[in-house]
């Protein structure tokens, strides 16, 4: 982290979720699910025993009538850089099934590593993670729509957001079959930033300031990565994770439910 | 050897170390664990060239561009068309989840012919040529019996090759009764025949206006265009437009909206004329349009002035007067402010004076066919052939009274009345419905009193499904002639979806068709060619797709180019050319039918004191609430404050809730006149004290095991209440009540 701004080879790919603009819609979530043959089951209404990698959860302002409010809040995994890699679920697998990349800031998850214990997900303070408690089952002739891309994930193991990483492979391949050491901005992005009817998912390298999500919330990467854009916010920010997600909403209630906050304390950069 | 207990230590000892040393177990652990996961069973998605195939999508009516990857012949993937005008590389959920339509389980595999009772779900497989075989020789009976006009068709869209051989068809067969899903899209459609005296469909230039007052529209759930108005949402709010919401309840598009009102129930359009009032008086109106390109206006404003004073319109709509006087002017100040009506996603056509009242807000600032306004877009007529002779079957059979009353003298604006059928057909007043075609539509789900549309259907002698899946309708029928899914198939797409120019779209085969299905168009070719005489004769194509190209002349290239055809030199004609009115200008009123823009109360069913609440329903882009049914992965993604096990949650304020004894996540009993069904309570502050609401899109109970048997149809619950004026269903909700379970 003492790498100038600019001089950094590193990529730290992030993304930036403007809640002002995000309808709650859903493309996000099922986007997801058919990029990365996500498994689903006949009922699906207890959320905590599915399988969604990016989930769109609903908040209110908790005000009576008139008074209520609603904003959606997309969470994908937050691939946490914590400090120098110290991801919360990296710190504890004990298989080495999930790792942090420094080359792109991606928290993997490989699913032939992982057995099944869950420490991660007792980790993961944003239960971006899941668990296949039974092995997936497509109906009819829907194997024909798997991606083949993306592994299909068996019972006993974790699963997680990967940020696509598999549309990262194929732009590099790409990039290396034209001869070029880079990709471009729109050769890589994730399948919900691409679905996003609302246009409110950015995605691309935070340490690249001609990247859209480095312009809209300006990083400081001296100070773990806090955005410098007072509208701009990440979940449980003083946890000291680092994530690489960051949401932007005019709102006050909303910047304050993304963390926890004592009844006065001011958020932003002056409630640190 | 003696084994004492010192050995015995020492081989106790050295087992444990060299256990622990050896890799053996280790190894065995792990490769049970790779052997555990890679069972058999997860499958390996085949590797395949990689591709992009492009098509438009048909699951609503906005028409998403699409761009479906491809693996070698297997579509694994549905994206969104960059550059696309309508959703510019965005796309719904449902959009995404096409091919689970395609490779999914409700899908109709071939023909096939009732064997049980209606309903139970038993079928034959027969040919192809065995069922035209069949329908022909009914339908040829029934013409034969001088009954060809008891012969019905429920078409989806009202625009296209598809609709439009049905029509044909059905005429040159001898039958008036030709039906369509309607839509607010009707309603408006009257609204700009009454009011510009043209033929057209009502667009909205949402993307220039700058001050939005819409009236209960589920802007962002799935109104008009879907993915357009996203866009539209996202521009709204970088450039600063104000957006205002008037609706009883906490919609996301009212959550997203810069002010919400919440109404009372089913009174926007005494807000409309409220507005109107305080514009009127306070001299805030478009003078330059008002005096020379508008009739009746004198009149009209009397009326206004005398019956919708802000004091008045605020004990109806229980809106503070000063914030009806306020949104009048700031409407009236804006730039370019833009009234839009049709509740929730707009599949209900609604009342024609509140079509109107909203269009008069439009009318007096003036933005009409203007940039940032409401826009007559002409509907593109491609899909007429030269008339071929009726014989004189067709003849007498044409000249029957429609058993919709669409068109006689009590509705003649309406072109189709599907929520006055069941009734039609139920009291049998003139005759009959002796045999029912049904084609892109589920009208037996999706139809207001579902129950009693569907005992209509039941007393019918003969009914023909030409749906791809085995939906409500599909389940009534005797004979399923199954359509290929829009992803197998050519087909038009004219997009009605209120876009501000004349556009029409192309459908295009991504796969070969899965299953020994048949386009609707061919079927109904190869029908008229199997019953012949003039018949056979209106049907001179070799196949659908001949037709299709020859019907879209000049139009066939680019669309097969380019998936699109737009008529960029469109301009909405100017105010002197506009209206095509008896007196050429824009009225206000029509004195001959009795219609003006006003404020029409809904006569509810049922009584207060037994049903204290009122049920309204509301859309979530999560729930496909027409002919589509929600798929395996839009089911997943829908709330659970929505939908929880297999009930569905009723929105209740906790003040009403607290009242009522109703604890949050508790079973329920929601009942209504029209019936009754087990609920959840879901505590909502953002819903009116005193008002109720379930999820339209739900409680199927046809399809699979994913959708089937969830939650409650709220078209079972509620009844068609008819617009006098329009004879359309003008129902927002029902009288309810709600108890223990």
């Amino acid at each position: 982290m003492k790498e100038a701004q600019g001089h950094n080879k590193n990529k730290k790919f992030g993304m930036v979720i403007d809640l002002d603009k995000c309808t709650g819609c859903g493309a996000c979530m099922v986007a997801c699910m058919a990029e990365n043959n996500v498994p689903f089951r006949e009922d699906e209404s207890d959320k905590q025993l599915g399988t969604a990698w990016m989930r769109v959860y609903k908040m209110t302002n908790g005000k009576p009538f008139p008074e209520t409010e609603v904003c959606y809040i997309p969470r994908p995994c937050m691939h946490c850089e914590g400090h120098g890699g110290h991801s919360p679920c990296v710190s504890v697998c004990p298989a080495t099934a999930t790792d942090y990349d420094n080359h792109t800031g991606i928290v993997s998850q490989i699913y032939t590593r992982c057995f099944g214990c869950r420490y991660c997900m007792a980790a993961c303070p944003y239960h971006a993670r899941v668990f296949n408690w039974w092995d997936p089952v497509w109906p009819a002739d829907m194997e024909k729509m798997l991606n083949p891309d993306v592994s299909v994930r068996m019972r006993g193991v974790v699963e997680k957001c990967s940020f696509c990483y598999h549309r990262y492979q194929r732009a590099m391949e790409k990039a290396y079959y034209e001869e070029r050491q880079e990709i471009e901005e729109d050769e890589y992005q994730t399948s919900c930033t691409q679905a996003c009817p609302a246009g409110a998912i950015a995605f691309g390298d935070l340490n690249n300031p001609d990247h859209a999500v480095h312009q809209l919330v300006k990083p400081d990467n001296r100070h773990g990565g806090r955005p410098k854009n007072p509208h701009a916010f990440r979940l449980l920010e003083r946890l000291g994770t680092n994530p690489k997600v960051y949401y932007l909403s005019s709102r006050e209630w909303v910047i304050r439910a993304g963390d926890n906050y004592v009844k006065n304390e001011k958020t932003g950069a002056g409630g640190h | 050897m003696k084994i004492d207990r010192r050995s015995f230590l020492a081989l106790a000892v050295g087992g444990a170390a060299g256990t622990a040393l050896t890799p053996l177990p280790w190894k065995l652990t792990d490769d049970s664990s790779i052997w555990s996961q890679n069972w058999p069973w997860t499958p390996v998605p085949e590797k395949g060239e990689n591709s992009y195939a492009f098509t438009s999508c048909t699951l609503c009516p906005g028409g998403c561009g699409l761009m479906v990857r491809m693996v070698g012949e297997r579509a694994v993937k549905i994206e969104g068309l960059e550059g696309h005008p309508v959703n510019d590389g965005g796309v719904c959920v449902l959009g995404l989840s096409g091919l689970q339509l395609l490779y999914g389980s409700t899908r109709v595999k071939t023909p096939l012919k009732r064997v049980g009772k209606r309903g139970q779900g038993h079928w034959k497989k027969i040919s192809w040529e065995a069922a035209l075989a069949e329908v022909a020789e009914k339908l040829g009976q029934l013409r034969d019996d001088n009954q060809s006009h008891t012969v019905a068709c429920i078409t989806g869209s009202k625009h296209g090759t598809i609709p439009a051989l049905f029509k044909r068809f059905m005429t040159v067969y001898g039958s008036p009764n030709v039906m369509t899903t309607p839509s607010v899209g009707d309603t408006l459609e009257m609204a700009l025949q009454v009011m510009h005296g043209v033929e057209a469909q009502a667009g909205y230039d949402v993307e220039n206006a700058d001050y939005i007052l819409s009236f209960g529209s589920g802007l962002i759930e799935g109104w008009g265009a879907p993915v357009r108005m996203f866009r539209a949402n996202s521009a709204w709010r970088e450039n600063g437009t104000k957006v205002v919401q008037v609706e009883p309840r906490l919609s996301n598009t009212a959550a997203k909206s810069d002010q919400w009102i919440p109404i009372n129930p089913g009174t926007e359009a005494a807000l409309a004329m409220g507005i109107a009032h305080v514009m009127m008086k306070e001299s805030l109106v478009n003078n330059d349009f008002v005096e020379s390109y508008t009739e009746g206006y004198t009149g009209w404003k009397k009326m206004v002035l005398d019956e919708y004073a802000p004091e008045k319109v605020a004990s109806i709509t229980g809106i503070d007067k000063m914030v009806i006087v306020k949104v009048a002017r700031e409407f009236a100040g804006a730039g370019k402010p833009l009234a839009l009506c049709g509740r929730g996603n707009g599949e209900t056509p609604g009342s024609l004076a509140e079509a109107m009242a909203v269009h008069t807000v439009n009318a007096l600032v003036g933005n009409i066919n203007q940039e940032g306004g409401v826009v007559a877009v002409p509907i593109p007529e491609y899909a007429a052939w030269p008339e071929t002779g009726l014989d004189n079957t067709a003849q007498i059979g044409m000249a029957k009274d429609r058993v919709d009353g669409a068109g006689s003298d009590a509705f003649p604006l309406a072109a189709s009345l599907l929520n006055r059928f069941a009734a039609g057909a139920m009291s049998a007043k003139d005759y009959p419905v002796n045999a029912l075609l049904v084609s892109g539509t589920n009208p037996v789900y999706s139809t207001p009193g579902a129950n009693d549309f569907k005992k209509a259907v039941e007393k019918i002698p003969f009914v023909v499904s030409f749906s791809s899946y085995m939906d409500e309708t599909a389940m009534q029928a005797d004979l399923i002639l199954p359509n290929h899914v829009y992803l197998e198939r050519y087909e038009d797409i004219p997009v009605m979806a209120g876009l501000q120019k004349p556009m029409v779209e192309l459908t295009q085969p991504v796969v070969f068709p899965m299953h020994d299905t048949k386009n609707a168009g061919d079927a109904i070719i190869e029908l008229s060619n199997a019953m012949g005489g003039s018949i056979g004769d209106a049907f001179p194509w070799e196949s659908y797709e001949a037709c299709l190209e020859e019907t879209l002349g000049d139009k066939w290239d680019v669309l097969s180019e380019d998936g699109l055809w737009e008529d960029e030199a469109f301009q909405p004609a100017g105010w002197g050319e506009a209206f095509a009115t008896a007196s050429g200008k824009f009225e206000f009123m029509n004195p001959d039918m009795d219609l003006m823009p006003s404020y029409v109360p809904l006569n509810l069913e049922g009584n207060a004191s037994t049903f204290p609440l009122l049920l309204m329903p509301f859309d979530s882009m999560r729930l496909a609430s027409g002919f589509i049914s929600d798929p395996p992965f839009v089911i997943k993604a829908v709330e659970d404050t929505i939908l929880k096990g297999k009930d569905a949650c009723v929105e209740v304020n906790p003040a009403t809730a607290k009242s009522l004894g109703l604890a949050d996540g508790k079973p329920a009993t929601l009942s209504t006149p029209k019936g009754e069904a087990r609920v959840r309570i879901y505590h909502y502050h953002g819903i009116m004290p005193g008002v109720v609401a379930i999820p339209r899109g739900l409680g199927h109970s046809a399809d699979d095991k994913y959708m089937a048997g969830k939650g409650v149809n709220f078209n079972e619950l509620i009844g068609p209440v008819e617009d006098r004026a329009s004879g359309l269903d003008m129902a927002w909700g029902v009288r309810a009540k709600l108890a223990k379970a």
